[in-house]
């Protein structure tokens, strides 16, 4: 089916979480012919990962969660838009062209207007032992509960900073985990701060007490982080510095993750402006980028309601509704707010700067540790000299950490921003005629 | 009410072991019930999932025969074969 496929879109979403849904949902409304890619095998995005099948009835923060997300996935499928899943986007063989590749094929997407709704990732630290199986993100244990691993009686320590440390413990307390503790690197007095400030937006604070009731009794540690994990095979504790005291801990899993990171790679290969590391956008979510528009996580660490608010407007702005999208902007405003507040309130403090140890592995797709970079200048010269950032990911989880280790500032993404398939690089112009006639092609 | 994908199970092959799992559970998730690791890293360092959401390729596998699969964006199905990567 998809071999030589070519779909062509009034507007093309690429992302398929609250921002993208969003997006597409109100373009597909305007009557426009809109299709919405994503690389998971359905839409919600990370944060409404299987909301569609998940049937834990006594959790009262995710049937909030999944009432919006019912309503929004009806909106996509009631308005028309063509869902693309299972299918990343690994390089623009020339403007306008989007290549994407499945397990099967590859295809090629064209559009008048590109919305990038890629979302953010967690920001991993290195410390010892942070590559020792079942040390994952705090999101990422969340995602992989979501998607079947029994957490039922599993010791589970939950680390790093953000409010997503808290929605993820209470999830996998919901289903079962006992929590050791959650360590929060933020002080009490910036959470402190956070609380006071929060009564700017009376949902969040509602959201909040409920996140309280539903940890009501695991232990919660500010001025904490992990020291070290420990284990032969797989995890086995970790050493937590606890508000200044060092204990160990047993458990099964522990899920660490520092705040987000914005999935940038795809707007940087479009050739998009970026500023502090995230994509720059006008009023209308424009980027620097003639037709091109930025939504969600991409453009701030904001949370659903900004993605779902920015997505509105990129939508809408795409299929030309210039004065309905200009109605959202005060909504926007007031939700960019809470986003410079969760930037303040979890910004790492630079004590996690000493976490590895010289042997720690920081570039963890080709094995470099952190003394083989401490005397680089330069993300460039790292690269150049140990490989680090040049593995499989391309830097996706060492160019973050290297970021706040090293303040280093990641260069131009180089396509394909996904490793591809061979078939998929030679359908790129030019390199498949070669192919054709050296009579190694596949068509 | 237990949605449909609870009630059905799968069988994937864990390098050639088989894994029982609910329908609508991730390779990665088998792998890591199969008491696996995901890869062997460039010096010989075991490795499982980090990230759960396609990002940092520690949780890649063959899977029917295709290499370099992000095991965590992949379901099971029946027959299933699915071989770390060494």
């Amino acid at each position: 089916m998809m071999r030589e496929a070519r779909h062509h879109f009034d507007v093309l979403v690429i992302g398929g979480g609250p921002a993208g849904m969003a997006a597409a949902a109100r373009a597909a409304e305007c009557g426009v012919r809109v299709g919405i890619v994503d690389d998971n095998f359905s839409l919600g995005g990370q944060i409404w990962r299987g909301h569609s099948d998940d049937n834990q009835k006594h959790d009262k923060q995710g049937d909030a969660q999944r009432g919006e997300a019912a309503r929004w996935a009806n909106r996509v499928r009631i308005s028309g838009v063509t869902a693309l899943c299972e299918l990343r986007v690994v390089h623009q063989p020339e403007t306008g062209v989007l290549l994407a590749e499945n397990l099967d094929g590859f295809c090629e997407l064209t559009y008048a207007n590109l919305i990038l709704a890629t979302g953010a990732r967690e920001r991993f630290l290195p410390f010892p032992g942070w590559t020792l199986p079942n040390v994952m993100g705090a999101g990422g244990l969340q995602a992989m509960v979501k998607c079947g691993l029994p957490i039922r009686g599993k010791r589970v320590i939950i680390a790093g900073t953000g409010p997503l440390l808290l929605a993820v413990a209470a999830y996998l307390r919901q289903h079962g985990a006992e929590i050791a503790v959650i360590c929060e690197q933020a002080s009490w007095g910036s959470l402190a701060q956070f609380g006071v400030a929060l009564f700017n937006w009376p949902a969040k604070i509602l959201q909040a007490l409920q996140l309280k009731r539903d940890i009501a009794g695991v232990p919660f540690a500010t001025n904490s982080w992990p020291v070290a994990a420990h284990g032969k095979k797989a995890l086995e504790s970790v050493t937590i510095s606890r508000a200044g005291r060092v204990e160990t801990i047993p458990c099964d899993y522990l899920g660490c993750g520092f705040h987000l990171v914005p999935n940038v790679e795809l707007a940087l290969l479009l050739g998009c402006g970026v500023r502090n590391g995230f994509g720059e956008v006008d009023d209308f979510q424009k980027t620097t980028v003639s037709s091109v528009f930025c939504a969600g996580e991409l453009t701030s660490i904001g949370g659903v309601g900004l993605a779902l608010i920015e997505g509105q407007i990129a939508g809408l702005a795409a299929a030309e509704r210039t004065s309905e999208a200009k109605a959202l902007f005060g909504d926007r405003q007031n939700a960019r707010r809470f986003a410079q507040l969760l930037d303040r309130t979890f910004r790492l403090r630079s004590k996690l700067r000493s976490l590895p140890l010289p042997e720690t592995i920081v570039c963890r797709c080709e094995d470099v540790s952190y003394s083989r970079l401490r005397g680089h200048t330069s993300w460039r010269s790292a690269k150049l000299h140990t490989r680090c950032g040049m593995g499989t990911c391309q830097g996706r989880v060492c160019g973050p950490a290297t970021q706040f280790l090293f303040e280093w500032t990641p260069d131009s993404v180089r396509p394909p921003v996904l490793p591809a398939r061979i078939e998929t690089l030679a359908a790129i112009a030019g390199q498949s005629e070669m192919l054709q006639s050296q009579g190694t092609g596949e068509y | 009410m237990l949605s449909q994908a609870t009630l059905t199970q799968v069988t994937a092959m864990v390098n050639h072991v088989p894994v029982v799992v609910p329908s609508g559970t991730t390779v990665a998730v088998a792998i890591v019930l199969a008491g696996q690791a995901c890869r062997t890293s460039v010096t010989g360092e075991p490795r499982g999932p980090l990230c759960g959401m396609g990002i940092c390729f520690e949780c890649r596998v063959t899977i029917n025969g295709q290499l370099h699969c992000r095991s965590c964006q992949v379901l099971c199905e029946q027959g299933m074969e699915v071989d770390t990567e060494k």
